[in-house]
C-alpha cells in the first residue's frame, strides 16, 4: 500500500495469452497501481505447452511473456509495481530465468522473480485413480496424458510476496487466485476466511479478463455503442481492507466501464452462481451489487464465501489423435446449393478412398457452421464450405483437405480459395484431488 | 419482440459446457425476462445443439438468469470439431429469441 491511502490498486493487464500489450503499460504509467497480473492460461494451453517443453525443456512458457514483459517491466520497476502472471504454464521456473535474463539485459537492477510450483500432479493422477468429473472413468484409463495440473490458490502467491518477489510467476492457479494472492499479502487477510475471501474472488473473478470488463466485449454496435473500442482501456480496482472494491480504468481511455458488463463479467463460466469453488473458497456471488459512482467508476458490494470443499480441480491434457479441416468458396446463384453438393461429394469420396477418419463435419460457413438455431431461409450471395473430420493419425487427417483441394477441377462449379490443414489434438479432462496432496512452494530467482 | 429488445447477453464455456447469461438492460423488465425464458425455449431455440441437460439460475439482484448448457460444446475447446469451438456465438443468436412484447390487450 502506498503512503497516505488506505486502498490497494490492482490492475488486469491481459486476459488471455495473447492480449494486447499497450492497454498493461497504460494501466502501469497512469494507474497509479500497486500490482498488475496478467492472466494468460487457458484450460488447454498448458497441455500445449507441456508438449512443447517436452521437445525443448527450456520453453514451456507462454511465448509472449518476454515480449510482454520487455514493454512492461521497466514502467513497473521505475514505480514500484509487483506483477503477478499465470504465464509461467508448464515451466514457471524456466520463465522466471528468461524474465530474470530479460531484466538483465534491460539493465533493470536486483529484481526478485518468483516461481510458483507444485501444480505440476501427473506422477499423483497417474499413480493413484481418481474419478474423472466429466465423463466416466478414471485417471488412470486415459491414454496418453501429457500434463494434469492442479488448480492452486493464492497462498503461493502471498507467500513469494512476503518474500520479496517483485514478480511472481505461476503455472496453473485459479485465476481469481491472481488478485486475491496480492490483495491478501497487502492487507495482511487469513486465506481461511471465507467472507472476506469470496468477497476477493468476486474482485479477482471481475478483473481477470481485462478487457471483457471495460465494454469492448458488451458493444454490438448498433443496440450498445461504446467508444474507442481500439483503444480500449484495461480494468483496475481499488481494493479497501475488507474487500469492498472500486472498479475503474485509467481516465481517456476507451471503452466504458459500466454496470452492464460488469454483471456479464460475474456471471461468466462460473457455473453455479451460489457455488464458484477456489482452492481457499467456495465463492457465493448471488447477492453482488453493483453502484455506478462516477464516470467509468463501479463499486462493488456484497458477495460471501464459506469454507473451502478440500478439493482441488486436475486439467489433464491427452493427446487424442488429429484433426483434419479444409475449406472452399462458392459464389454467385445457387452458391449454398453448390456448396452443400460439395460437401455431399467430399463424404461420398471419403467413403470410396476408404480414409481412417471418423465425424465427418461438413457445413456452410455463412449459413449453419455456427448458428445452432433454425435457419430462416435466403440465399446468400457466397457460402464458404468447411468440412473436419477426426482421425487417429496425421496422414489420414491429410485427406480431409487432399479431397476438399480436388474439388477445384473436379467441381462442383466455381469453387476457390481452398485452405487445408491438420492439427494435433491436446484434449482435457477433469478429476478432483484433496487438497493436502498438493504443496505449493516457490523459488526465487535474483535478476 | 426479441430477447435482444429488453436484454443482452454473454457466453462462456468450461470444458464441454456453455454458460450463457441473459441480463435485462433495465431491471424493471427482469420480471418479464424470468417469465418469457425457460429451460424448454432455451432447448426449442438451439435446435442444432446437442445440450443433454440445461441448468437455469435465477438471480434477481442483478436482473439476469444464466443457464448452463451440459455436453453443449462437441466435447468442448480442446477438442471441438466446430468453427466455434467456445459456443461465444451462442450468445448473440439467443437474443434473437421471441418473446411475448408484454403488452396486454
Amino acid at each position: 500500500m502506498r503512503r497516505g491511502r488506505n486502498t490497494i490498486r490492482i490492475g488486469a493487464g491481459a486476459g488471455f495469452s495473447g492480449d494486447r500489450i499497450e492497454p498493461a503499460l497504460e494501466l502501469v504509467e497512469q494507474g497509479d497501481l500497486d500490482f498488475l497480473v496478467f492472466e494468460c492460461l487457458a484450460e488447454r494451453t498448458i497441455a500445449l505447452a507441456q508438449d512443447a517443453r517436452r521437445r525443448d525443456s527450456s520453453t514451456g512458457y507462454d511465448p509472449l511473456l518476454i515480449e510482454r514483459m520487455r514493454r512492461v517491466l521497466p514502467a513497473a520497476h521505475q514505480r514500484g509495481v509487483r506483477i503477478v502472471t499465470n504465464a509461467g504454464a508448464a515451466n514457471p521456473l524456466g520463465a522466471a530465468q528468461a524474465v530474470a535474463g530479460l531484466a538483465r539485459d534491460l539493465g533493470l537492477a536486483s529484481i526478485r522473480i518468483a516461481a510458483v510450483l507444485g501444480d505440476d500432479v501427473l506422477d499423483i493422477i497417474t499413480a493413484t485413480p481418481f474419478a474423472l468429473v466429466d465423463r466416466s472413468g478414471s485417471t488412470t484409463d486415459l491414454a496418453g496424458i501429457v500434463s494434469a495440473n492442479a488448480y492452486l490458490g493464492a497462498a503461493p502467491i502471498v507467500d513469494a510476496l512476503a518474500a520479496g518477489a517483485d514478480v511472481v510467476i505461476t503455472g496453473r492457479v485459479g485465476d481469481p487466485a491472481l488478485f486475491v494472492g496480492p490483495l491478501a499479502h497487502a492487507f495482511g487477510w487469513r486465506l481461511d476466511d471465507a467472507e472476506l475471501i469470496g468477497r476477493a474472488t468476486v474482485i479477482g473473478h471481475l478483473l481477470e479478463c481485462a478487457g471483457q470488463l471495460t465494454g469492448g466485449y458488451f458493444a454490438d454496435g448498433y443496440r450498445t455503442q461504446v467508444e474507442g473500442l481500439a483503444r480500449l482501456g484495461f480494468p483496475l480496482a481499488e481494493v479497501d481492507a475488507d474487500a469492498g472494491a472500486v472498479l475503474t480504468k485509467v481516465r481517456g481511455s476507451g471503452g466504458r466501464l459500466g454496470i452492464a458488463s460488469c454483471k456479464e463479467q460475474l456471471l461468466y463460466e462460473i457455473l453455479d452462481p451460489a457455488a464458484y469453488h477456489q482452492a481457499e473458497v467456495i465463492a457465493d456471488f448471488t447477492d453482488v451489487r453493483f453502484t455506478e459512482i462516477g464516470a467509468d467508476r463501479i463499486r462493488v458490494s456484497g458477495g460471501s464465501g464459506r469454507a473451502r470443499s478440500g478439493l482441488l480441480k486436475v486439467s489433464i491434457g491427452y493427446d487424442d489423435g488429429f484433426i483434419g479441416e479444409g475449406q472452399i468458396s462458392y459464389a454467385g446463384s445457387g452458391a449454398a446449393a453448390r456448396g452443400q453438393l460439395a460437401i455431399d461429394i467430399v463424404r461420398e469420396r471419403l467413403k470410396i478412398i476408404g480414409a481412417a477418419v471418423h465425424e465427418v463435419r461438413g457445413e456452410l460457413i455463412g449459413v449453419d457452421s455456427v448458428s445452432r438455431v433454425t435457419q430462416r431461409g435466403g440465399d446468400p450471395r457466397e457460402v464458404r464450405v468447411r468440412i473436419a473430420a477426426r482421425a487417429a493419425d496425421a496422414r489420414a487427417a491429410v485427406t480431409i483437405g487432399t479431397e476438399v483441394e480436388a474439388l477445384y477441377t473436379n467441381g462442383p462449379a466455381g469453387g476457390g480459395g481452398v485452405t487445408r490443414g491438420v492439427r494435433p489434438v491436446v484434449a482435457v479432462a477433469s478429476a478432483l484431488i484433496p487438497a493436502d496432496l498438493v504443496k505449493a512452494r516457490f523459488e526465487i530467482v535474483e535478476a | 419482440m426479441r430477447l435482444g429488445d429488453i436484454a443482452h447477453a454473454r457466453a462462456g464455456d468450461k470444458g464441454d459446457i456453455s454458460q450463457i447469461s441473459v441480463i435485462a438492460h433495465d431491471p424493471a423488465d427482469y420480471p418479464r425476462l424470468a417469465a418469457s425464458v425457460t429451460v424448454g425455449q432455451i432447448a426449442r431455440h438451439f435446435v442444432d445443439l446437442p445440450a443433454e441437460a440445461i441448468d437455469r439460475y435465477e438471480l434477481p439482484a442483478l436482473g439476469a438468469l444464466s443457464f448452463v448448457l451440459h455436453g453443449a460444446l462437441d466435447g468442448g475447446v480442446t477438442r471441438s470439431l466446430a468453427l466455434d469451438i467456445h459456443g461465444k456465438t451462442l450468445s448473440s443468436q439467443l437474443l434473437d429469441l421471441e418473446i411475448d412484447d408484454g403488452c396486454t390487450p
